[in-house]
């Protein structure tokens, strides 16, 4: 969390009065993608919007009725848990322990590509039943926005992949802990969308 | 001041640095990214501008055939395009891509590389949006691009394809720059510079990086579902499946109104930085000016449906909206009355730099004032869609964000070239532009009080429309005339233009503390700072600025 | 120094009188600038080329002026026609739009003053307050009591501008009672009214009698239209899947032009509305003329016109009732001959012109959806009699 970002402050003999604002504590890295998140955020919460409008529009066809919620709800969990798994992440990239980074990390990874696979098997029965995206309007925005969110997922996994192989031991934190830390936010954003996507999507046909 | 510096040749390590045309493509400094930006947006500015001339030849007559139809909706769409997505945007960008670390007394962005990727987003998605041209059609829905119109069975053409796809791309490194903007505004100050100290162009950049940050996302969600629906088949916009338009509409201009205010907030923040330094006095009301760019930015979230009062929302939301968009007047308001009481018994110095910026106050408050009209529902009910509106953007486009842009352009060109631009063909500019921006533009309210809508290729010959309309296009090529005085003057002053030295405005702000051009590390060492204005305090060590 | 300096020769007094907001035009100043700045085009061009620099403060007062001169002469030029002309919401024809109008004044007053504030300090403060020797700039920071002014008087401004739109918009939007309805219906490019009551239906052209409370439902077949004719009401959006309302009551016989104000494609241009306004004896006999089925061709020219409409597929997009032709994607033909114009604006109707569109729509209005059916001279000639013939 200290690392020196590559292109730091001017350095400069006189007191640095500003070190005490408390934005300035924070890494570049990681202020960034908190930023980037907020950003990700809206573009999510335009197609939820989306998904909600037009929910009960469609003129023919399938509604949200065949989704299979039970067996989405199981793979959730798994999805969910990545999260926690993702916390022990960086309670270990605190104690400088890169081979508990690394462990924890292909957990998480583990348990996202789970979901992952959760996410194809549903979309392959749909696919058997003939309910593709351009079938009708709700199956337009019911691909679309999990499709989003899976491709997110999907990211997630590739950095998170990426992470474990560069991170390394360092001074007083790993090499990259700024890194891990930045994936690991993105990666509670995804799971946080899934925490709103799975309750309108799936959970809304249990009491309609 | 000058006089100590005349004759300056910057030192650069030349061992590291590549040279010729490799140096402008490998580089992640921030001032080249910056030239890169706005040599780019000038391109583009340049072909934006070329096709309203060819816009404005059609319409010199009711009739005209000078060009069909279709290439003229082309041009229309492009020429709307172009000016917002692939000039004055990005423009805005380079430019505080150039100036932020500067003025803050950084090194470099918070992520350079990051930096050189969003401005190859820029290049590539604005050839890519070009390319259509070759593809066999160019976007022709205008600027808009509402659907159905943009659909197949309207149009089967691959145009608005290239419009999704090539604005995705460019929004990505939009986004991208704003992350970038934003981290390194609120992480790489020098010391001292504590955010109530800041210049007020940063300030701008700032809220306006947010801005972006938040208003950008639908127009990318609604392109996408555009660009679904035409490729893989999708019902978004099928009304028969039970879509709705004006879900299109809604996300559209989510972006589309915020878009306007993140065309224009920082370039309030230039001429919040030039017109001082040329009134030889502090900027008036300095938190209220910062304080109503913020008031701005959160207003401009909740006004999009104004443009949407013709779509039959509803009489509740068009009041809504009406109220929100009428408040965004009072800051606005509030900018324009501290800048006239900044220039207030100063010492004014009549700059090219300061006429622009003068000609900023004096051109965006007709835009701004015919704002409010349009928030008042029955009025726009009347003119909406209109060529009233068609005067009303580019009062504020041209008026206001072009203006100040040239204001900036003739304020900084010494900064970035070390050369100062011509004196003399900066007046004529000046003048040319000022003739010919009104000529042009404001005869247009008329058009549109004459019932004629926006977007029409010709129009009946009905009385007063042929007159207005000529007059409207030679106004036009007064200003093209204009812009190629500019283009002369940015391009020859590079090489014969007066040394300018580190500081030849006089001016308080970092960016004038060190070389011109900087050296690629900025600063050897950079002043304390201990106000808004760190070089008035090094000048006037007997009158220093309140902390 | 930087190069301010060479233009801190304190300009003649006369320049306090240029820029955007001048004098009144005066011919012969105007022409004088006009040729000045003519000769100093030729001299800047030289100058500009070497890139060398020109005394230019004289050169400035020209142009200022020039600019001053062109302003009002174009304002002149442009007010005069915008008062009184058809198709300007500030000639008004019926109750709705004259308080559109009252309101659009109102705003306009109020913001040509506040322009006229603004406008002249800074041009004041821009030459009072140049560079001049011996001038010091005042060094002063802000003031909360001014800046708290001037929030509050525009929001005050602002708060009465409000509640004139509310006020206006509750009122022209109320549902008239008893209404003579018309459904309108977008299509590219061209309008559709059809009255259901009276079982009338026809394009481009509205009947309206004056006097009594109109309500248009207004809908699209296709992509979005808007449907605006500035002198009766202000415009509402055609919408597909969608009925947005505009009510009215004209108050003056005459015609009203308007235009589909949307962008809708490629003829988007050629979307003309006329409404015909008649007192309402004139319009029942109107409504009464349009329940008739097409009256038989009696012309032998006309005649064969039907029979070269029949032998074409002009009947799978058009009808033309007591006839197989029972297309709907094109404009009724029932009574095309009664119509002003064809192609929505684009033409008047005459039989030269109906000649002509017939040969090819394309020529005429590039992008038509109707195809061009490669008549010959005579054919053409024959069906645009037929045509003529349908009153």
């Amino acid at each position: 969390m200290t690392e020196q970002p590559t292109s730091g402050v001017v350095n400069h003999g006189g007191s640095d009065q500003l070190g005490r604002e408390a934005i300035r504590q924070i890494n570049p890295n990681v202020l960034g993608i908190i930023i980037f998140i907020s950003s990700e955020a809206i573009f999510f919460l335009s197609l939820i919007v989306t998904y909600v409008v037009y929910r009960g529009a469609s003129t023919s066809g399938p509604g949200a009725h065949v989704l299979n919620v039970p067996v989405t709800a199981v793979f959730t969990l798994f999805l969910w848990s990545s999260s926690l798994t993702m916390a022990r992440v960086t309670a270990h990239l605190g104690r400088n322990d890169v081979a508990g980074v690394r462990r924890w990390l292909l957990i998480t990874i583990l348990l996202g590509a789970i979901f992952l696979v959760g996410q194809g098997y549903e979309y392959y029965h749909l696919y058997a039943d003939n309910v593709t995206i351009s079938r009708n309007l709700w199956a337009s925005t019911f691909f679309t926005v999990t499709g989003f969110h899976g491709l997110h997922v999907l990211v997630g996994l590739i950095s998170m992949s990426i992470m474990a192989g560069v991170i390394s031991p360092g001074e007083n934190h790993p090499w990259g802990a700024t890194g891990v830390e930045a994936v690991s936010l993105y990666w509670h954003f995804v799971d946080a969308v899934w925490v709103v996507i799975f309750p309108v999507v799936y959970l809304w046909t249990l009491i309609s | 001041m000058a006089e100590q510096t005349r004759g300056y040749v910057p030192t650069y390590p030349t061992i590291t640095a590549p040279t010729g045309l490799w140096r402008w493509v490998a580089t992640v400094d921030h001032k080249d990214i910056g030239v890169l930006y706005i040599v780019t947006t000038l391109v583009f500015f340049l072909i934006g501008g070329l096709e309203a001339m060819f816009i404005r030849l059609q319409l010199i007559a009711p009739n005209a055939k000078v060009l069909d139809p279709e290439t003229y909706d082309e041009f229309f769409t492009m020429h709307g395009t172009t000016m917002v997505f692939l000039t004055v945007m990005p423009l805005l960008i380079g430019f505080a891509n150039y100036l932020v670390p500067l003025m803050i007394g950084a090194r470099d962005m918070a992520f350079p590389r990051l930096n050189a990727m969003s401005y190859w987003l820029l290049l590539f998605g604005g050839l890519l949006l070009y390319f259509s041209f070759l593809a066999g059609q160019a976007p022709n829905g205008m600027w808009f691009m509402y659907v159905p119109q943009t659909l197949p069975p309207y149009t089967t053409g691959p145009g608005p394809n290239y419009w999704a796809a090539g604005l995705l791309v460019t929004s990505v490194g939009t986004i991208a720059a704003s992350i970038n903007l934003t981290v390194t505004i609120l992480l790489l100050r020098a010391p001292g510079m504590a955010i109530t100290r800041l210049p007020l162009f940063v300030w701008t950049v700032l809220v306006n990086s947010f801005l972006i940050l938040w208003a950008l996302p639908p127009l990318a969600a609604a392109m996408v579902m555009m660009l679904l629906d035409r490729l893989v088949g999708t019902h978004f916009f099928d009304v028969s499946a039970g879509g709705n338009v004006l879900l299109y509409e809604h996300l559209f201009w989510f972006l589309g109104h915020p878009e306007v205010y993140i065309l224009i907030l920082p370039v309030f923040g230039m001429v919040s930085e030039t017109i001082p330094v040329f009134a030889r006095k502090p900027i008036f009301g300095y938190t209220f000016i910062a304080a109503s760019t913020v008031a701005i930015a959160f207003l401009a979230m909740s006004v999009w449906a104004h443009h949407m009062f013709t779509s039959g929302m509803g009489l509740t939301e068009d009041t809504f909206f009406s109220a929100a968009s009428m408040l965004i007047a009072i800051p606005t308001g509030v900018k324009v009355f501290n800048w006239v009481a900044t220039m207030w018994r100063g010492a004014i110095r009549w700059t090219s730099s300061m006429l622009f910026s003068i000609g900023f106050i004096g051109e965006f408050i007709i835009g701004g004032l015919t704002g409010p009209m349009l928030a008042t529902v029955p009025v726009d009910w009347q003119v909406h869609d209109s060529y009233f509106i068609v005067a009303h953007l580019h009062y504020v486009f041209f008026g206001g964000s072009v203006m100040g842009i040239f204001a900036a352009a003739y304020y900084w060109y010494p900064k970035i070239t070390g050369r100062l631009m011509s004196e003399n063909l900066g007046k004529w500019h000046f003048w040319l532009t000022i003739v010919g921006l009104n000529l042009t533009f404001f005869p247009m309210h008329l058009n549109g009080l004459l019932g004629m809508p926006r977007h029409v290729y010709t129009y009946p010959n009905l009385p007063g429309l042929a007159e207005l309309n000529f007059w409207e296009t030679i106004g036009a090529f007064i200003l093209a005339t204009a812009v190629v005085v500019f283009v002369w003057n940015v391009v020859a002053s590079v090489r014969f233009g007066r040394i300018a030295g580190n500081d030849p405005w006089d001016a308080w702000t970092l960016e004038w503390a060190t070389a011109s051009p900087p050296p690629p590390y900025n600063f050897a060492s950079i002043p304390p700072v201990r106000s808004r204005r760190p070089l008035w305090d090094l000048k006037h060590p007997e009158n220093p600025d309140p902390r | 120094m930087g190069s301010y300096d060479r233009l801190a020769t304190p300009l003649r007094k006369t320049q306090t009188t240029s820029g955007p907001a001048a004098a009144p035009p005066q011919l012969c100043r105007f022409a004088r600038s006009a040729l000045r700045v003519a000769f100093c085009a030729l001299r800047f061009a030289r100058c500009a080329l070497r890139f060398r620099p020109f005394p230019s403060a004289r050169h400035l007062n020209s142009i200022g002026r020039l600019s001053g001169s062109i302003l009002a002469v174009g304002l002149a030029l442009g007010l005069l026609p915008a008062l009184a002309a058809p198709r300007s919401p500030f000639s008004p024809a019926s109750p709705q739009a004259a308080s559109i109008a009252d309101l659009f004044w109102f705003t306009l007053i109020a913001a040509g003053l506040i322009f006229l504030g603004v406008e002249g300090t800074i041009l004041y403060s821009a030459f009072a307050h140049r560079e001049r020797p011996g001038r010091e700039a005042s060094q002063f920071h802000g003031n909360t009591r001014v800046e708290i002014i001037w929030t509050a008087l525009p929001a005050l401004l602002l708060l009465v501008v409000f509640y004139l739109t509310v006020r206006t918009m509750h009122d022209i939007s109320a549902p008239p009672g008893d209404p003579v309805e018309i459904n309108v219906v977008g299509h590219q490019w061209w309008w559709e009214f059809s009255y259901p009551k009276e079982d009338v239906t026809t394009a481009n052209e509205l009947h309206v009698p004056v006097g009594e409370p109109i309500l248009l439902h207004v809908t699209s077949a296709d992509v979005i239209h808007s449907f605006w004719v500035p002198q009766l009401a202000g415009k509402q959006d055609a919408n597909p899947g969608h009925v947005n309302d505009i009510t009215f009551t004209v108050s003056a016989p005459g015609t009203y032009l308007g235009q589909c104000a949307e962008f809708c494609g490629i003829e988007h241009t050629w979307m003309a509305i006329r409404v015909v306004a008649e007192p309402p004896a004139q319009y029942a006999a109107w409504v009464k003329a349009q329940q008739q089925p097409a009256s038989r061709p009696t012309s032998n020219l006309a005649i064969l016109g039907e029979t070269i409409f029949q032998s074409q597929t002009c009947g799978s997009c058009h009808a033309i009732a007591g006839t197989s032709a029972n297309g709907v994607a094109g404009p009724s033909l029932t009574h095309v001959g009664s119509r002003a114009t064809i192609g929505a604006g684009v033409l008047d109707n005459t039989p030269a012109n109906m000649e002509r569109w017939l040969l090819n729509p394309q020529d005429v209005k590039p992008g038509v959806l109707m195809p061009n059916s490669k008549l010959t001279p005579n054919d053409a000639k024959a069906l645009a009699a037929y045509m003529e013939s349908l009153r």
